[in-house]
């Protein structure tokens, strides 16, 4: 319910108010669109008039003093006119053509870089990590950085065989919804919650907890007279939907969480249905700062796609071409027990006939 | 105010290299005493590969339940000034377009109550103000409200909307997207801001389906752009792309997964009715190809991450919905499904889940909508079939 005498409930401003006037003319009636270069868009309206984007990648963790900056550039070039996109690039909305190139180049010496369009890796979404978040399995931003850092070329060109989408959560809750990506990285929990027997009881409630469990791994005991839970380790698949509920139910572990890596899924349902993404590589330690072992191995993922893959092939649309045994034996990637689906339905992502490549 | 400064030697390496970084980011705004425990903090985390941040804790404004999620440290003596970490969910505008007037007020707001920093945007699409103490909610959502911008949701409540750039930016919209986002989101303000559903409810616009806000992927109900009728074809720019090397044969013709495209190498026809509208064609010859005349959306539902039960997509619901103001049907249809999930929906039940659980065929009967063979991949290879009894009423007579 409202508190009478506040202002609540009003929802966000109309977008209508921050449209650039080049848009208000044409909205809806844009007629095409075209990449000339790397992170610089044009659209074309019926009309004959057009809209310049030049997109810029951003860290997503941005400071004000940033964004404030970000609102001095679109003054100077884009009569005060910008928009962010779901990949956290900031994008601004020119009308005049001849400001492209200065306003390119002042992003350039600012260090954000021209480009994530067309066949690129855009920017890399991601989670909060160790900056903000409770059950995170890894940092995210720092892994991140360290992966743009060595695919930085793959964000300024567009010489991909189709656009490649990568994604980064730090646990499998997943506020960055990974895994629909052409290349997941995930942030996993290893091992069971440890369980806090004296906290337990003043802070969680147990029924609640038991319930939350997906797999039933959770059930009631009595630890020094007091209501607590034990957690059957063999049924546990360290989800930490526990710990969601009851912080006593401790499922981050710095010695045995890391980082996982998928490969293969889309959103978009051009040419094949979307799909999830598939585990590539199940366990890679967390290596604070620069997590070379994750870097290595989603650069080396993109290079072999990118040697092999057809024009337009997205990295799911190669792999089922070329099959995984193939996909394992191009990338070097070792094929182990953990690469073999155990939980629900696992029956149907087994290979049920002699299709097989020699 | 307290001076420390801490050494932060493994963060420091991140200042390094070509891509923007977030550590720079941070300490722009080190002048504060919060966020210099927030770079003490986390340069502990890279020392020691763990977290330290305590979950949840229940904050917020008057009058709301959702739009604030408390964040406490687990070292609150040793840092703080972050003891009190919390994130504040700003409801971004349609399509993320802004005016650096706007921009420059949430910043002002930002810089006079909180860290200084943000995400633009968080996941689902708000602008994130990361980094608030429990003594500025208040005085953030008072200065929000007084530039005219409102709180987004959190907790099990309708998450915030959000919508590709449609209309506003691309030929490819077939429905008004940011209008349709936007007007649902002030339609449902109450279920956004207080939350009384068995977990969260996200709904995401896309005007096609190349699906660039993902909703396939993480909306409870996915509302993507789609067509009825003909491919419009302008032959002249199909020639030129061909004049201009595109091998259409190759790049077109060959990957269009229903096979309903030929080119003699003078005109392109398309078997429209063949057509599943996937986009590829249209991707790639924007010059000379665009969706056809009579537009809506197909309505998608049950998309989630993995936790609890596994991870989801959306699945068709309703194959094609006109999409035009005041979007009556769509409404109607997501009322019906908040009212049967929501009283029969279990705690952090998603509604893909639920749908699982009770089943689709079920979850149509108490929605009111008829089962179509567009909604499945293929239908049940498994005979353990749930019978009603009029079924075989005939039968028994």
């Amino acid at each position: 319910m409202a508190v009478a005498g506040r202002k609540t409930d009003i929802g966000p401003p109309h977008y209508e108010n921050f449209l650039p006037p080049v848009i208000k003319r044409n909205y809806g009636k844009w007629a095409y669109h075209e990449i000339p270069e790397p992170g610089v868009l044009v659209h074309v309206s019926e009309s004959g008039e057009k809209l310049f984007t030049v997109r810029a990648g951003t860290p997503r963790i941005l400071s004000i003093k940033t964004i404030r900056t970000f609102a001095d550039l679109a003054d100077k070039y884009a009569d005060g006119y910008l928009r962010f996109t779901s990949r956290n690039n900031v994008e601004f909305l020119l009308s005049d053509e001849g400001k492209v190139f200065p306003l390119k180049t002042e992003l350039g010496t600012l260090g954000y870089p021209v480009g994530g369009t067309g066949n690129a890796i855009s920017a890399i979404v991601h989670t909060q990590g160790w900056v903000h978040c409770h059950s995170a399995a890894s940092d995210a931003s720092g892994v991140v950085k360290s992966l743009m850092d060595a695919l930085y070329p793959r964000f300024t060109s567009m010489d991909l065989p189709a656009k490649l989408r990568v994604a980064f959560a730090c646990c499998l809750n997943m506020c960055g919804a990974v895994h629909c990506s052409d290349i997941a990285v995930l942030g996993v929990h290893t091992r069971p919650p440890r369980i806090d027997h004296s906290e337990l009881p003043k802070i969680c409630e147990v029924p609640t907890l038991i319930s939350s469990c997906p797999t039933g791994a959770i059930r009631p005991t009595t630890v020094d007279g007091k209501p607590s839970v034990e957690v059957e380790d063999g049924q546990c698949m360290y989800c930490g939907n526990c710990y969601t509920v009851c912080p006593a139910m401790k499922i981050n572990n710095p010695k045995t969480d890391g980082i996982s890596i998928w490969v293969g899924g889309k959103v978009s349902n051009a040419r094949h249905e979307p799909m999830f993404s598939k585990l590539a590589i199940p366990f890679l330690p967390n290596n604070p700062p620069r997590w070379t072992e994750v870097v290595d191995a989603v650069v080396n993922i993109v290079d072999v796609y990118a040697k092999h893959a057809r024009k337009h092939e997205r990295m799911g649309e190669w792999i089922e071409r070329i099959g995984w045994p193939r996909f394992f034996k191009l990338t070097g990637i070792p094929f182990t027990k953990y690469h073999i689906d155990d939980f629900t339905h696992a029956g149907e992502t087994f290979r049920r006939s002699v299709h097989l490549k020699s | 105010m307290s001076e420390k400064k801490y050494e932060t030697p493994l963060l420091d390496e991140l200042e390094k290299g070509p891509w923007p970084s977030f550590i720079r980011e941070i300490k722009q705004e080190a002048e504060r005493p919060m966020v210099r425990d927030l770079l003490g903090v986390l340069e502990r985390s890279y020392e020691e590969h763990i977290g330290h941040w305590k979950h949840g804790g229940l904050v917020g404004v008057m009058g709301y339940g959702g739009g604030v999620i408390g964040r406490y440290s687990d070292l609150p003596e040793e840092f703080p000034d972050v003891s009190e970490f919390h994130t504040f969910r700003v409801n971004q505008p349609a399509g993320w377009f802004y005016t650096s007037g706007a921009l420059r007020d949430l910043c002002d707001i930002w810089d006079k109550h909180g860290s200084g920093l943000t995400n633009m945007h968080g996941s689902t699409g708000d602008i994130v103000f990361l980094g608030g103490k429990t003594t500025s909610i208040e005085p953030v959502f008072a200065d929000l409200t007084e530039k005219g911008w409102d709180l987004g949701g959190s907790g099990s409540d309708m998450r915030t909307p959000s919508c590709c750039a449609g209309p506003a930016r691309c030929e490819w919209a077939n429905y008004d997207t940011l209008n349709a986002c936007h007007e649902i989101t002030q339609a449902y303000q109450d279920e956004l801001h207080r939350p009384a559903f068995p977990y969260k409810f996200k709904l995401k616009f896309a005007g096609c389906p190349n699906d660039c806000v993902a909703s396939v992927a993480r909306a409870d109900m996915s509302i993507i752009g789609t067509w009825k009728d003909e491919i419009q074809i302008d032959q002249e720019q199909v020639r030129a792309y061909a004049a201009r090397g595109m091998d259409i044969e190759r790049e077109i013709v060959e990957l269009c997964p229903c096979d309903c495209i030929s080119w003699d190498g003078q005109a392109m026809e398309i078997a429209d009715g063949e057509c599943v509208k996937c986009m590829h064609c249209i991707n790639h010859m924007p010059k000379a190809l665009r969706p056809g005349k009579e537009r809506g959306a197909a309505i998608l539902i049950g998309a989630k991450a993995p936790i609890v039960g596994g991870a989801l997509l959306s699945s068709v619901f309703v194959p094609f919905l006109e999409m035009t103001p005041p979007y009556s049907d769509l409404r109607e249809l997501i009322e019906a499904i908040w009212d049967f999930w929501g009283e029969h929906g279990k705690n952090r039940e998603r509604v893909g889940e639920f749908i699982q659980r009770v089943g689709l065929g079920k979850f149509l009967e108490q929605i009111g909508l008829d089962p179509v063979p567009e909604m499945i991949a293929h239908p049940r290879s498994n005979p353990y079939i749930f019978f009603d009894d009029e079924i075989v009423a005939g039968a028994e007579a």
